[in-house]
């Protein structure tokens, strides 16, 4: 086997290896290793990488393997985004805030996967503090899209969706408040999954807005996707949002099809302003194969969608202005200590450190909580987020599961839009309502629009993980369209 | 007044951080989640939840089916989060009231919320300091805030306040209440108002305040300068003024005209509450008697006075009744216990402590003595009648006593006498033996001098 071909594996294919011994986790980090210096200097997808973690990680794997007591992602490569603490790992949130900052702890969804054997690689590039659709608003550089390294790879979680794309990682864990993994993952061609909002613990997560946050798997296959997030959900006692509801048991009716599967197409995102014609084929060829696998598509309508966007950016800079106040200069991270006074010190570490649209977050939702002001725009979005709970209820009393395009449109030239934040916003109208509802949604690849992949979301009710990746597993195989690896250069 | 009680709990409010001992070493009771550092996660604490609904009970509040914490934001460095997890619109409880003397004081409000940090300045305050220090061992400690409507109408009143509610708080061992450990602060809201007037004036807020002495004069100082400021023309500040203890005064601290906006929202990381009603009424029915109604029964047996010594204090109350329940006599047990018991600190069992009092009433033992056979019963555990036995404490050794009793014996026992007397030495063995007869709490030594002087 080359090197590419173990960068290419699934996590399926890459265990029965494993524990045939005709590979080694060794073999697997170096494999992954060499592809990542020859092409991540292109795609930028890192920012830091982790040898200490993967050599002791891959030789304990190894040392497992042998003995024969292998837990289930033993020796296999993940990549983590920046927002999700390690210790001893700097973790920066994308942001220079943070640089050098080490935690002392690990977070739940991580160290879970750390106990199935998995093997981390480094540290993935992200808009800073998860706050943007195109990862341009890291604070350190911007990640390329390994398909056209002139586009965008989708944020906020695009170093872990390029890594995924670019075979520089097996699995990569991402974050999603409005869309963070589903349209990376869309853009990038990969599977991306965001669960029901507590189905996985936040614990560790360096929170962007608490009420939306979750974290949740991307990898080149539904099955691969399925197997990671099932080891990191459940109830944590350090997460009072965790539950342990079931809704995982994925792989019992896993692989049952579609047949007989009522899949709701909502009009408003049908036919949502802005998309580009080749998505919109795309999604009418994915409805198409779906049928044929024996679905009904029915018409389904979520009629307070548009109000969708206004409330989610009042609601997540609210919460964001307050989750980041802890940012000061005084614990930990940049510190401007020439300051004369505590509140010098306060504005000038918090101007040096965060970046525009951080500040423009902050300063959005310290207004919209003021005094004078929080019943017009907090306390408005958050009506508006009962009644786009409602619509979606409605809803799946009509289907069982809800399809549409991930985003309206395909990866987008970098910097096409950093002078314009609405258009930036506008990347995410059609996942952040499943926030808003804290609903499980997946996306996966269901081809190209331009040679550029698209991505087929699928929405499904609340703890109703094993809808939506029964309905994504089955598009995936009767669509035969699989999530591959990219070329590169 | 609002005050602030910490609950007796083993952890921390959000986090599993054993609450720190006093003069604990700065930030070695820290945690990630208290330190607030990235990524963490507040639990809420189920103990201090139950402190602070079985304080909401004696209070007599309404509890409502739901509650929720909210973040109050604002930036300082003694608050690692920039923001306190407290509760805003939907409180754990409202409504209730407190009967301090004649005066039934309503109750606002009973939530739950986390403490700050401490900061120490190497200079005079934060913005003029050269170094400032944080310690955050009490970063995360649960404190309860019990807010009284404004029904208090003296310096008098606002100290009896805040000294039934540590009676009523240890009464029912939701705190320990202690004032000058910090877990309990009473922060007094003050405004004077013209005699008939029905509005209240404009209120100043006192802070720094570390004893029940400090609370009185903090206020008489407060009323008497608002008094001073109005009848020189001038118009009350509403502000948050601190209580020097060095300078016997109170101090401008911060204006409320720059009040800070604390942007109150829901706190997204932990659901809202819904207290089980099962729950909430098994704690009122294992609620114990509360103090106001014991001293309503006390009144029955003592007079007021004793009755509002040992009322306010459950210990002192419960060693009483079951003393008098084991037969000890009413007043003067009170009496003992308000002397001797109280200021020692040191409590016996009520058993023990009737013994005790059947023997002071038997005048086996002197005050001074039964003061020591109570320390050493309460360090040995031993009974009052042991020790007093052992140490012969019940023993006569008056001399005008024992010399009538020593007359007697050689009276009754002219053979044995006139043997001594004739060098039979072993004679006295017999004088002695009819004297322990007549009199075992003889003190032998003390009988047997008299015996060789009488003989002599």
């Amino acid at each position: 086997m080359t090197s590419d071909d173990l960068t290419a594996l699934t996590i399926k294919e890459a265990s029965r290896l494993l524990r045939l011994g005709s590979i080694s986790s060794a073999d697997l980090v170096t494999a992954h290793v060499e592809r990542i210096e020859r092409l991540d200097k292109h795609v930028k997808a890192y920012l830091r990488f982790t040898p200490e973690l993967w050599e002791k990680q891959a030789g304990e794997a190894d040392r497992r393997i042998r003995q024969g007591d292998a837990p289930s992602l033993a020796g296999i490569p993940v990549a983590v985004k920046d927002v999700l603490c390690v210790r001893g790992v700097e973790t920066t949130a994308g942001s220079q805030i943070l640089r050098g900052f080490r935690p002392p702890y690990t977070g739940t969804a991580v160290a879970r996967l750390f106990e199935a054997g998995a093997v981390m690689l480094g540290v993935t590039n992200c808009d800073e503090f998860a706050m943007g659709s195109s990862t341009e608003n890291s604070g350190y550089f911007p990640t390329r899209n390994p398909w056209d390294l002139q586009r965008v790879p989708g944020g906020s979680s695009g170093g872990s969706a390029a890594a995924v794309a670019a075979g520089e990682a097996m699995i990569a864990l991402g974050t999603d408040t409005g869309g963070s993994i589903r349209q990376p993952a869309a853009l990038c061609g990969v599977v991306g999954m965001k669960p029901t909002y507590g189905r996985v613990s936040r614990y560790g997560l360096i929170a962007f807005a608490s009420s939306l946050d979750q974290i949740g798997p991307f990898a080149r296959s539904v099955d691969d996707a399925a197997i990671v997030l099932s080891l990191m959900s459940g109830l944590d006692p350090l997460d009072a949002t965790s539950s342990d509801r079931p809704g995982m048991e994925v792989l019992s009716n896993f692989g049952a099809g579609v047949k007989g599967m009522r899949l709701g197409v909502p009009r408003e995102y049908y036919d949502v302003q802005g998309i580009e014609p080749g998505v919109k084929a795309a999604i009418d060829a994915a409805l198409f194969v779906l049928r044929q696998a024996g679905a009904e598509i029915v018409d389904v309508s979520l009629p307070h969608t548009d109000y969708g966007l206004a409330a989610y950016y009042i609601i997540a800079p609210a919460e964001c202005s307050s989750n980041l106040a802890r940012f000061d200069g005084v614990k930990y991270g940049l510190s401007e200590v020439d300051a004369t006074n505590i509140t010098e010190e306060y504005l000038q570490t918090r101007r040096k450190g965060f970046g525009t649209e951080v500040r423009r977050r902050v300063m959005l939702g310290t207004y919209a909580l003021s005094s004078g002001y929080y019943d017009a725009y907090y306390l408005k979005a958050q009506k508006v987020r009962t009644l786009i709970k409602r619509d979606f209820d409605d809803a799946f009393k009509k289907c069982d599961a809800i399809v549409a395009a991930t985003s309206p449109t395909v990866a987008f030239p970098i910097g096409s839009k950093t002078q314009d934040p609405l258009s930036m916003y506008l990347c995410d109208v059609l996942t952040l309502g499943g926030n808003l509802a804290g609903l499980p949604g997946i996306s996966v690849p269901c081809g190209t629009s331009d040679g550029l992949p698209v991505g087929l979301q699928v929405l499904a009710p609340q703890w109703g993980e094993n809808v939506a990746l029964r309905v994504a597993r089955a598009y995936e195989e009767a669509s035969d369209v699989k999530a591959e690896v990219a070329d590169v250069v | 007044m609002e005050v602030h009680v910490q609950p007796k709990t083993r952890s921390k409010m959000f986090c599993g951080c054993a609450v720190a001992p006093l003069n604990a070493p700065p930030n070695t009771y820290v945690c990630e989640v208290c330190l607030g550092l990235p990524g963490v996660l507040p639990v809420p604490n189920k103990a201090a939840v139950e402190a602070c609904i079985k304080t909401a009970l004696a209070l007599n509040c309404e509890i409502p089916r739901h509650t929720k914490f909210d973040r109050k934001n604002y930036m300082y460095p003694d608050l690692p989060k920039g923001y306190q997890i407290s509760q805003y619109d939907l409180p754990m409880s409202v409504n209730g009231y407190l009967e301090v003397g004649a005066r039934k004081v309503r109750i606002r409000r009973v939530h739950l919320e986390e403490d700050t940090g401490k900061l120490m300045h190497a200079g005079d305050k934060l913005h003029k300091a050269w170094e400032s220090y944080v310690d955050l061992n009490r970063a995360g400690v649960p404190l309860m805030e019990i807010v009284s409507e404004p029904d208090l109408r003296s310096a008098d009143e606002a100290r009896d306040y805040a000294m039934e509610l540590r009676t009523l708080l240890r009464t029912i061992g939701a705190s320990e209440a202690d004032m000058e450990k910090g877990q309990l602060r009473a922060e007094p809201n003050i405004s004077i108002r013209r005699v008939g007037s029905e509005e209240l004036g404009v209120k100043s807020e006192l802070k720094n305040i570390n004893s029940f002495r400090a609370l009185h004069r903090a206020i008489l100082f407060e009323v008497d300068r608002q008094q001073q400021v109005l009848e020189s023309g001038g118009a009350v500040v509403q502000e948050t003024r601190g209580w020097s203890e060095t300078e016997q005064r109170t101090f401008s601290q911060r204006s409320k005209e720059l009040a800070e906006d604390y942007r109150y929202f829901p706190e997204p990381d932990i659901p809202p509450l819904e207290l089980d009603r099962a729950w909430i009424d098994e704690l009122q029915r294992v609620l114990p008697e509360l103090p106001s109604v014991r001293r309503a029964r006390l009144l029955d047996q003592l007079p007021a006075a004793q009755v509002a010594a040992i009322g306010s204090d459950r210990n002192l109350a419960d060693l009483y009744e079951a003393a008098v329940a084991k037969g000890a006599p009413a007043l003067p047990t009170a009496n003992w216990i308000v002397n001797e018991v109280a200021p020692s600190g040191k409590l016996m069992s009520g058993e023990y402590l009737a013994e005790l009092m059947d023997l002071l009433e038997q005048r086996a033992v002197t005050r001074d003595q039964a003061r020591e056979v109570h320390v050493e019963s309460v360090e040995t555990g031993r009974s009052p009648a042991e020790i007093v036995a052992e140490h012969g404490y019940a023993q006569v050794s008056d001399e005008s006593e024992l010399r009538v009793l020593a007359q007697a014996v050689i009276d009754a026992n002219p053979k044995a006498a006139a043997d001594y007397r004739g060098g039979k030495k072993q004679a006295m063995q017999a004088l002695m033996a009819d004297l322990r007869k007549r009199a075992p709490q003889a003190n032998p030594k003390v009988a047997n001098e008299l015996l060789l002087k009488l003989l002599a």
